[in-house]
């Protein structure tokens, strides 16, 4: 069994497992969407003495905190328990691209060359980490939702404007991938 | 008793996002250059799989666990706020290779310098509060 699960999952198990969570996470009496979190936390921080925005009663959000720290002991078990000796089998095309860009490494689920605790003190991981980490803070509560919220909870309910944001995710992401990535590559 | 529920969804969460390799920052180049299935079938499968759960759940008027009719809520319409956001959210989902979720899950996998990201993003969603005044809603 252990050996089975340790396998990569597909995609369409992935894509099942999400609707999953979907559900139970309206079922149990919350909703499906991870960015919010990060408002709740702001809150809980105390950020609502200083900033309207953020005074809310976090008590009845709290729900949204324990479900992110859920995932991250998930990602723990998984990687600890559940891991997959080989490589992930990405495209040759992607790993020539990225060969370009300078990454060799293609162990794990991130390039040691940027994201390796090794690098922590390199300009170039200190842009990535804290620049991107930023931008997905700044953008998620801006566009009120990120890929659990609008992806997927928002298509889901065919809301347009989560479509008008998903389309929005994939001018930034396009943007970023073909015209900015190499700049920040060679930091 | 909720909030352990929560967290044993979320741990569920972290162990999907994780085996199907959702949180691998290599994936989502992979995605964003177009060159495999893998992501938009991710994607993909659970929109259409929670489109019919959201369709359902309205049509049978489905109550939740705490005996309360489960609501939907439409989105207010704009394009500013969506567009805007979407993008400076995908710039910096493009550059860490992960969205909220990720980020957390990417911690429990050992990766130190996403503890980094989770903080600068806390910090962007405060800074967001702190001059969303100023900005087209």
């Amino acid at each position: 069994m252990i050996e089975l699960i340790s396998q990569p999952w597909p995609w369409y198990v992935a894509g099942a497992g999400i609707a999953l969570v979907l559900f139970l996470a309206n079922w149990l009496g919350g909703e499906f969407g991870v960015s919010g979190a990060l408002g709740t936390m702001c809150s809980m921080c105390g950020a609502g003495k200083k900033v309207p925005f953020f005074n809310v009663n976090w008590r009845n959000q709290l729900w949204n905190v324990v479900f992110v720290f859920g995932a991250l002991i998930g990602g723990f078990v998984a990687g600890t328990w559940l891991s997959s000796p080989n490589d992930i089998q990405l495209s040759a095309a992607t790993v020539q691209d990225l060969g370009n860009l300078g990454i060799t490494d293609f162990t794990g689920l991130a390039p040691a060359e940027v994201f390796g605790l090794d690098q922590i003190f390199t300009l170039r991981t200190l842009v990535f980490a804290i620049l991107g980490g930023f931008l997905v803070g700044f953008g998620t509560r801006y566009a009120g939702g990120c890929t659990s919220g609008h992806a997927i909870s928002g298509l889901s309910n065919l809301q347009l404007p989560s479509l008008i944001a998903v389309i929005g995710f994939f001018i930034g992401g396009l943007a970023m991938t073909h015209l900015l990535l190499p700049f920040f590559m060679n930091l | 008793m909720k909030l352990i529920k929560f967290l044993l969804l979320g741990i569920f969460f972290g162990i999907v996002m994780t085996k199907s390799e959702v949180v691998s920052w290599f994936r989502i180049q992979e995605m964003f250059r177009f060159q495999a299935f893998h992501m938009y079938g991710v994607i993909g499968t659970a929109v259409v799989l929670g489109a019919i759960i959201v369709f359902l759940i309205k049509k049978t008027k489905l109550k939740n666990n705490e005996g309360h009719p489960i609501e939907f809520h439409d989105k207010a319409f704009s394009i500013y706020r969506y567009l805007f956001g979407g993008i400076i959210f995908g710039l910096g989902w493009a550059l860490t290779g992960a969205c909220p979720g990720p980020i957390f899950v990417l911690i429990g996998n050992g990766y130190v310098v996403f503890i980094l990201v989770a903080l600068s993003a806390i910090l962007g969603t405060f800074t967001y509060g702190l001059i969303r005044d100023k900005l087209p809603h």
